[in-house]
């Protein structure tokens, strides 16, 4: 059970205002009112794809209804309240094991205020805090090796894997040296991609997109192969080529799986790349994580740390909200309860 | 697209002749005749027989429905004429044109013969109307405001006027169950093929669509194939109901239902059609009885 999940009433089939889809300003606030938000943007949302003139600004009210409407939901829930109780018992044990039982294997350990102190203070001991230019220089570095790599990860994992699921012939071919080369992990492959590529760049960003390019491959493969049959039957009986199957069928069929494997694509690749960065690279959070420990500045090596949990869980959100954009459809199952 | 008229939809080819079968050429009639169908899975000998020797028509604009217990091979036949299956021989024949037989086992899957699934195939990426349009439009017959016009117009007929822009997983089964049949409808099809196609609803859904089902038919006179294993629903829609044997499936009985056209709830309570339903449950429960001891099961 998810608590404050907006309550959905009524039928359906009563969105539109009139059979043309238009609906008009300010009915969105009712439905926000009347049925609870998830209906309400199903509402608005009928109303982008065919009367866009009339309802832009409907469209931009509503949505900021629904947003402070979720939020209002989502304060009056437990929630919040019991995710800021897991950060304090993690905080807690953190500052009881380092700083006040002074526990044997966290004995070279910073405690947590050593951390936020450091991390906060505009004049740091380490010279690295929220306020020295050098910290955003190193996330805007893996920032963008790993959108780099997740880039092209995606432009060559999401086509070859909607291939290998669509065609047997094509799978024959491909996957068995795929699965051989799968299991090797992004490490074994420094020497050779130091050796291949030339700089400490590139050979950072291939082996970021290595670990992305296989989850992405793999979970589209397993989208295709995932669909229903009866769509594609139903597609080829409504007279669909097999081009046209694939573009209507497997491309939007296999989306929730490429988004699943996006996601985990996205996190791969930031394991990875901190695998990289202490190889190699001058700039990066792996890269000053690993000199952070080599010279000893252990708060510094904690902060790195923290801002890769921090980022990388920014990115993967923002895939996920992508993916909700992109499948409007699924999104709008979903608030219906997964009718089925 | 707000400011302009809503495009009128203008049937581009021939205006469909009111007529139980149409042609000349107002084309479609779709008669069917399967002809020693044979179907194994696996190998010849070792293999599953799942049809046998299966000969029957299937009349055009007719309603005949299929009935058997699960697993028989009703799925199995409905294939075949779809075009998803082989056979392994005999001939099946829409309109003296053989769809599948001796030098092509496999019949190709096309906009004459379509399929409305047991568990629904509405494209849960589309939007209602989109689905509805998908047809014509890949076939390239229609442009999309052609195709959306006349969707709306299908949507409409069928009582389905407002959900055009909701999605599948938005409304509820029944009716995703009539978008598809107007789905269908959409491309003038010879004949509707539809497995079992309410199974997964409950009772009183069921009879709401048996008689959308009726009104449908009454008003496109489409040649429908209609695999069930409802004793009731069968003889309550067909104008013939072919009675399987358990597998290997072949007709056992097949029985005109002459009860005429358009028909409504007040039918079941007939002494007619109480006599039809006697007649049937004999022949099925027989043939029930033999799955049950060969240990089928539901799929």
């Amino acid at each position: 059970m998810i608590w404050g999940e907006p309550e959905i009433g009524g039928a359906a089939h009563d969105n539109c205002n009139g059979n043309d889809g238009r609906v008009l300003p300010g009915s969105g606030a009712h439905g926000v009112n009347e049925l609870g938000p998830g209906y309400a943007a199903a509402a608005a949302n009928v109303a982008v794809t065919d009367a866009a003139s009339v309802t832009d600004k409907a469209e931009t009210a509503s949505r900021f209804e629904i947003a402070a409407y979720r939020l209002a939901q989502w304060l009056r829930s437990p929630r919040p309240y019991l995710m800021l109780l897991g950060f304090a018992i993690f905080l807690g044990f953190w500052y009881l094991t380092v700083e006040v039982w002074k526990l044997p294997r966290f004995v070279q350990m910073p405690g947590p205020t050593a951390v936020i102190t450091e991390w906060l203070s505009p004049d740091p001991i380490y010279g690295l805090s929220i306020y020295s230019p050098e910290y955003y220089q190193h996330i805007w570095v893996s920032w963008r090796r790993v959108l780099i790599a997740f880039v092209l990860a995606t432009l060559a994992g999401v086509p070859l894997g909607l291939f290998l699921g669509w065609s047997q012939l094509f799978k024959e071919y491909v996957f068995p040296v795929f699965e051989l080369l799968r299991p090797i992990p992004p490490l074994a492959w420094v020497p050779l991609a130091i050796i291949m590529f030339q700089g400490s760049e590139t050979p950072i960003i291939f082996l970021t997109f290595l670990a992305s390019f296989y989850a992405t491959t793999l979970n589209t493969m397993l989208g295709v192969e995932s669909i229903d049959v009866s769509f594609v039957r139903a597609a080829y009986c409504l007279g669909a080529k097999r081009r046209q199957v694939f573009w209507h069928v497997v491309v939007p069929g296999a989306m929730p799986f490429i988004f699943t494997g996006l996601q985990i694509s996205v996190g791969v690749a930031w394991f990875s790349l901190v695998a990289g960065e202490m190889v190699s690279g001058q700039y990066g959070l792996g890269y000053l994580i690993n000199t952070s420990y080599t010279m000893v500045q252990y708060p510094t090596m904690v902060i790195g740390m923290f801002t890769l949990g921090v980022v990388g869980y920014v990115t993967s959100a923002g895939v996920r909200l992508l993916g909700d954009y992109i499948m409007q459809w699924r999104a709008r199952e979903l608030a219906m309860g997964g009718n089925q | 697209m707000s400011s302009e008229p809503a495009p009128v939809y203008e049937p581009s080819i021939a205006p469909p002749a009111p007529s139980p079968t149409r042609r000349p050429d107002g084309s479609r009639k779709g008669e069917i005749r399967i002809e020693n169908v044979v179907k194994v899975y696996g190998s010849q000998t070792a293999g599953i027989r799942a049809v046998d020797n299966c000969s029957f028509d299937v009349p055009a604009g007719k309603i005949t429905v299929v009935v058997g217990p699960s697993g028989c091979g009703k799925t199995t036949l409905l294939n075949a004429i779809a075009g998803f299956h082989s056979i392994t021989s005999g001939t099946i024949c829409l309109d003296d044109q053989v769809l599948c037989g001796p030098a092509r086992p496999k019949a190709n899957p096309g906009p004459d013969r379509i399929v409305v699934f047991q568990n629904g195939a509405l494209f849960p990426w589309k939007t209602i109307i989109e689905n509805v349009a998908f047809g014509p439009m890949v076939q390239g017959l229609l442009s999309r405001k052609q195709a959306y016009a006349k969707a709306r117009t299908m949507l409409a007929e069928a009582g389905l006027r407002d959900l055009e822009s909701n999605y599948p997983g938005e409304i509820s089964s029944g009716m995703r169950r009539r978008v598809e049949i107007a789905r269908a409808l959409m491309n003038d099809p010879k004949v509707l093929l539809l497995d079992e196609p309410y199974r997964a609803l409950d009772s009183l859904t069921k009879s709401v669509m048996h008689e959308a089902l009726l009104e449908t038919f009454d008003r496109n006179q489409v040649t429908v194939f209609f695999i069930t294993h409802d004793l009731e629903e069968a003889i309550f829609l067909g104008h013939r109901v072919v009675i399987m044997t358990t597998r290997p499936c072949r007709p056992k009985k097949i029985l005109n239902v002459d009860i005429p056209h358009p028909r409504d709830y007040s039918v079941l309570t007939a002494k007619r059609f109480r006599e039809y339903l006697d007649e049937t449950v004999e022949a099925v429960h027989e043939e029930a009885l033999k799955a049950f001891a060969a240990g089928e099961r539901e799929r």
